[in-house]
């Protein structure tokens, strides 16, 4: 439509300088990804072009350039957990950092390879470089879940927040409790089921797999199904819209642990990635001081 | 023989009383006439044990009676006791029918039919002479009154109050609590009102005890039941009582019988009065509410001052020193009588106002000295007061590539309209081209003078329409060839969704959108499609006039707007003659036809435009947006905004609707007339030169503003207690981490009062919003107006 406006007031200041959504992935047009490769693809035409007087290893000057760019490509990589929160930094959007730390995270993968020479032992050295590719391996997964449950999660949230989810499942538990007042004691018990035995969220793997070893809510409905196959007489009535109450609530269970889920999907990692990478660099300081001091 | 007198005083308001008081207290011949039975019957028919404000605060009381903020009772006892111990002259129940003659004789008539004589007098009649009627079909039924003299003579009725000023604020308060009580306002905001009453019938209303209808017109009352316009249409409403309090017309007939001149024939005139409040007619004397002085102290001391000013002693006005200290730094030094002087002159905007509305203007107001050079604001800014040049001249540049290119102001001539309007960004930047001295009116001022002087309004239109057109659909446009056009443009004001265009009329006309914002919608498939958003600045109509067909869509207003009218036959002859903007306004329309077509293709498209619409976009000047396929809820936005501002979130993340993955979380749009700050009583919500509106240190905390706030974007806080650094929690764990409050310290400490916090959009910092800065995924961005439709674009692919 009209560019007049467009023209006529142009915002002085950054907003950030995007107009539209741009992954950290495709971060002006890949711009850390060809960094990466450049670096990556310098490091290995080095590495074939260099002739060493022994077999290739850490000892050579190249064997020190790989080492010591993979080095500070560690620390620099291990910075971005404080500049992450470091808010008033003005120095870069964090979603260029993390797209520069994905891309040379990668690009260390290939510097330390060469900078091993393919020599691997059962000592601190070969330690360290299975480290490094834990923790990478560990970041891509990170990725790989940064790219499919977002999507997922809206979805699934059908734009309730997370305490309108909890809201939703506290009023179903109301009205059955409003409704197993008037029922019988084996009814009644299925709502104290329904209502004290069910929890969302949970250990670790609860999370993760998305449902509890045991959730009263879809107990109390087995159950239920068992007992309305029965002749229930006068009670019947009551109980099927009992059955209605716990279908509806154990959808709404199902939808929440999915929701916890997937948030859950996209931490998980972060307990590995960030030990590990804490300890590597503790094993990269050891690493050194081995080369320099032995 | 007539009883003769120096000072006749005509009416025992605050300013008559004030008059007798000061010149029994001189000694000074003189008498008081009183119409009714007691002292300043306006007060006295005010409620039982009503609260007086002595408003303005800053203005010095000179009388020699007391006054200050307390009850009614108070008020006229304090009164009454300072009369009594001056022995002034007093005639109650005598009213006034006739004044003739002239200065040293005038001649007095009363209705009794005595005639008394006096060498000067002093009108101070007040306003409520003539208190305005509904002047509706059926407001004759007896239960409609204009007056209430105690609330508890009522209980249990169904009452509508008509009139948001503090009349009927206070009438409203009072009648709630036995009584089922509604207000009508004719306005969306209760500008009228003083803030205190403002804030305490906002909070009745949210409250519920009082039912608030607003933008809401009389439009006829039966027995039992009142018949109101409001934007959407008709409502009905029960009520066994009607009290209307709508304000008063001056007993204009009284009045001009004694040869006074009004200001102008508008209903809401006042009489020309002189510095020393002498109107036309020599030795005769206006102070108070008829000359358009409603407040009490104000009144009082023009009192005192005219008595002054009769025998002859030119003491300065009370507000001297307050005008004074906004000219201390002017050189050459220029004292406030000759500023005011100048301003009537020079400034054809505020010639029909009288010297002593100038003067209260002038209160609110700023007076400028700038140096040749001097950026007095600049393109973009987002200042949106009103500049006038008293002295000097000031350069317009209008291309912002080339800042030779000038237009140059003459004294007289004002600037900063356009801001004014349309709430927008500066469109130029102005600097001083030689010494300049300049009156900058605030926005609130402007707003308010142009209402209730409706010829204010009108002259600024006069100009705006030119540069508006000239702006926005024609720079390279002389003046001459235009106009034809800027003859036959109107203004045209349009309510949320009034339809400005319907499809498939035969009107050609072409509108200039110059505040607010439209949508283009169509129906398509039998339904009706939002096409496009087009924000002031835009021009629609273009195609019915180039293709000569029916309208082919229709345009709508998605918040209160006003657009240019202007006349099809003028547009075409200027097309004619300028070809650069033919091929523009061809460019445009063939864009628009292409891009219609897309829609019509994928009409599921344009859904995402009624979703923004519908969040605020229409009024948003920047808005935060998340893309939840990229958002991966770690709520550093959160965080980092919390972490910038005292560590209070002015953004939830998680609330707030989404459409397909873009999601609009609970963040300030920084709105073009931002409804935060209508009302804010200490004037501490502002719009920074960049256009963030922000919330300033002297908040008092009344919450005003999260009420008003439609988007639910602003809370009241405390600010929490301190925390350690990064580093300290990041390797030591001390204290609660960022975005958290979870230590003992936490909650507990957060001290002192609440007040209002709202996204300031990080203004101060020079790398932009801390929220877009810390996104790690690149998820949340800020978008503003010009570049939503950029946004649509690429969200559609």
């Amino acid at each position: 439509m009209s560019d007049r406006a467009g023209t006529a007031n142009t915002p002085m200041r950054a907003h950030g300088g995007a107009d539209h959504h741009e992954s950290f992935l495709v971060y002006r047009k890949f711009k850390w990804l060809k960094i990466a490769a450049l670096l990556s693809l310098v490091c290995f035409i080095a590495y074939l072009v260099h002739q060493p007087k022994d077999i290739p290893n850490g000892g050579t000057w190249l064997g020190y350039t790989l080492g010591g760019t993979g080095a500070a490509l560690i620390v620099w990589l291990t910075w971005f957990g404080y500049r992450k929160r470091a808010y008033s930094s003005g120095a870069g959007r964090v979603q260029a950092w993390l797209s520069a730390h994905v891309y040379l995270g990668l690009a260390l993968v290939v510097v330390a390879t060469l900078h091993s020479g393919f020599r691997f032992a059962w000592n601190i050295h070969t330690f360290t470089y299975c480290l490094v590719l834990i923790v990478v391996a560990s970041g891509i997964f990170g990725v790989f879940t940064y790219a499919r449950y977002p999507s997922l999660m809206t979805a699934n949230r059908r734009g309730l927040t997370t305490a309108q989810m909890m809201a939703n499942i506290g009023a179903i538990d109301a009205e059955l409790r409003t409704a197993a007042s008037s029922l019988g004691d084996k009814l009644a018990a299925l709502v104290v089921k329904a209502t004290q035995e069910t929890k969302v969220g949970g250990g670790v793997w609860e999370q993760l797999r998305g449902r509890p070893r045991y959730c009263g809510t879809d107990e109390a409905a087995r159950e239920l199904q068992t007992v309305l196959r029965q002749d229930l007489g006068a009670e019947e009535h009551e109980a099927r819209k009992l059955m209605v109450l716990l279908t509806r609530k154990s959808q709404m269970l199902a939808q929440m642990r999915r929701d916890i889920q997937y948030k859950a999907m996209m931490d998980i990692w972060l307990y590995v990635h960030v030990p590990l990478a804490i300890a590597l660099v503790v094993a990269l300081a050891t690493h050194v001081f081995a080369v320099f001091f032995y | 023989m007539a009883e003769h007198y120096k000072i006749a005083i005509i009416g025992s308001g605050p300013a008559g009383l004030s008059a007798a008081a000061h010149a029994a207290e001189l000694g000074v011949s003189h008498i008081l006439f009183e119409r009714a039975k007691q002292y300043s019957d306006t007060i006295y028919k005010f409620q039982k044990r009503k609260h007086v404000m002595a408003a303005p605060e800053t203005l010095p009381l000179r009388s020699d009676l007391p006054f200050k903020e307390s009850s009614r009772e108070e008020i006229l006892g304090g009164w009454a006791d300072g009369m009594g111990a001056r022995a002034s002259n007093v005639r109650m129940g005598t009213e006034v029918t006739g004044i003739t003659g002239q200065k040293g004789a005038f001649k007095i008539a009363t209705k009794g039919g005595e005639e008394f004589t006096a060498e000067a007098v002093i009108l101070s009649i007040g306003v409520q002479g003539n208190l305005r009627q509904l002047g509706v079909p059926g407001d004759n039924w007896e239960r409609v009154q204009y007056q209430l003299d105690d609330p508890d003579e009522y209980q249990n009725e169904n009452i509508i109050i008509v009139g948001g000023g503090d009349a009927g604020i206070e009438n409203a308060l009072a009648l709630s609590v036995g009584n089922n009580v509604s207000i009508v306002n004719n306005q969306a905001e209760f500008a009228y009102a003083k803030p205190a009453n403002r804030a305490l019938i906002l909070a009745a209303i949210k409250e519920g005890t009082i039912q608030g209808i607003m933008s809401a017109n009389a439009k006829q009352v039966e027995p039992g039941l009142m018949t109101l316009s409001v934007p959407d249409g008709e409502i009905q409403v029960k009520c066994d009582r009607i009290i209307a309090r709508i304000g008063a017309l001056p007993p204009r007939k009284f009045v001009e019988s004694c040869g006074i001149q009004f200001s102008s024939p508008a209903p809401t005139a006042f009489p020309h009065v002189s510095d020393t409040y002498e109107s036309n007619v020599p030795g005769m004397y206006i102070v108070g509410a008829l000359a358009g002085y409603p407040l009490i102290k104000q009144c009082m001391n023009q009192g005192y001052e005219v008595v002054e000013y009769i025998l002859g002693n030119n003491i300065p006005p009370a507000d001297e020193p307050l005008i004074q200290a906004k000219l201390d730094h002017i050189k050459p030094a220029i004292n406030p009588s000759r500023l005011i002087e100048l301003i009537r002159e020079r400034l054809p905007v505020y010639k029909v106002l009288t010297t002593l509305q100038i003067r209260e203007m002038l209160l609110g107001s700023e007076i400028h000295f700038k140096k040749p050079g001097e950026v007095i604001f600049a393109r973009n800014d987002y200042t949106n007061s009103f500049w006038s040049i008293i002295d000097g001249q000031a350069d317009i540049q209008i291309n912002p590539t080339n800042p030779a290119e000038v237009v140059t102001l003459q004294p007289g001539q004002f600037f900063g309209e356009m801001g004014l309007i349309s709430g927008r960004r500066r469109t130029a930047t102005t600097v001083a081209r030689t010494d300049c001295l300049l009156l900058e009116v605030p926005r609130n001022s402007m707003i308010r003078l142009q209402r209730s002087v409706p010829e204010v309004k009108r002259v600024i239109d006069e100009v705006a329409i030119i540069r508006q057109i000239k702006t926005y659909l024609t720079p390279t446009v002389d003046d001459a060839a235009l106009s034809e056009v800027v003859a036959s443009s109107e203004i045209v004001a349009l309510k949320p969704g009034e339809v400005l265009i319907q499809e498939g009329t035969d009107d050609d006309s072409v509108f200039l959108i110059r505040s607010g914002s439209v949508t283009v919608s169509s129906t398509i498939g039998g339904q009706e499609v939002v096409l496009a958003y087009l924000p002031a600045g835009n021009y629609v109509g273009e195609m019915a006039l180039l293709t000569k067909q029916h309208r082919s869509a229709t345009v709508k207003a998605a918040v209160a707007s006003e657009a240019i009218k202007i006349n099809s036959t003028a547009f075409r002859a200027l097309l004619d003659r300028a070809p650069d903007l033919m091929k523009q306004v061809k460019g445009k329309l063939e864009t628009r036809m292409r891009e219609r077509v897309q829609v019509e293709a994928r009409p599921e498209d344009t859904g995402l435009i009624e979703f923004l619409l519908r969040q605020g976009f229409s009024e948003a000047t920047d808005v935060l947006l998340i893309d939840e396929s990229l958002c991966v809820r770690c709520d550093n936005c959160e965080k980092a905004c919390a972490e910038t501002h005292h560590g209070v979130s002015r953004l939830t993340r998680e609330a707030g609707p989404t459409f397909d993955s873009v999601h609009v979380p609970t963040s300030c749009r920084h709105c073009e007339h931002p409804h935060c700050m209508k009302d804010c009583p200490p004037d501490a919500i502002r719009r920074a030169p960049n256009g963030e509106v922000f919330i300033g240190d002297n908040c008092i905390g009344c919450g005003n503003c999260e009420r008003n706030c439609p988007y639910g974007v602003i809370h009241m806080a405390a600010v929490p207690a301190e925390k350690p650094s990064l580093l300290n929690w990041l390797l030591w764990g001390a204290g609660p981490g960022p975005g958290e409050d979870k230590s003992e310290a936490g909650m507990n400490a957060r001290t002192g009062s609440k007040h209002a916090t709202k996204c300031d959009m990080c203004k101060d910092d020079p790398a932009g919003p801390a929220c877009v800065r810390s996104c790690p995924t690149g998820a949340a961005i800020r978008v503003n107006p010009e570049q939503f439709l950029n946004f649509l674009r690429e969200q559609g692919r």
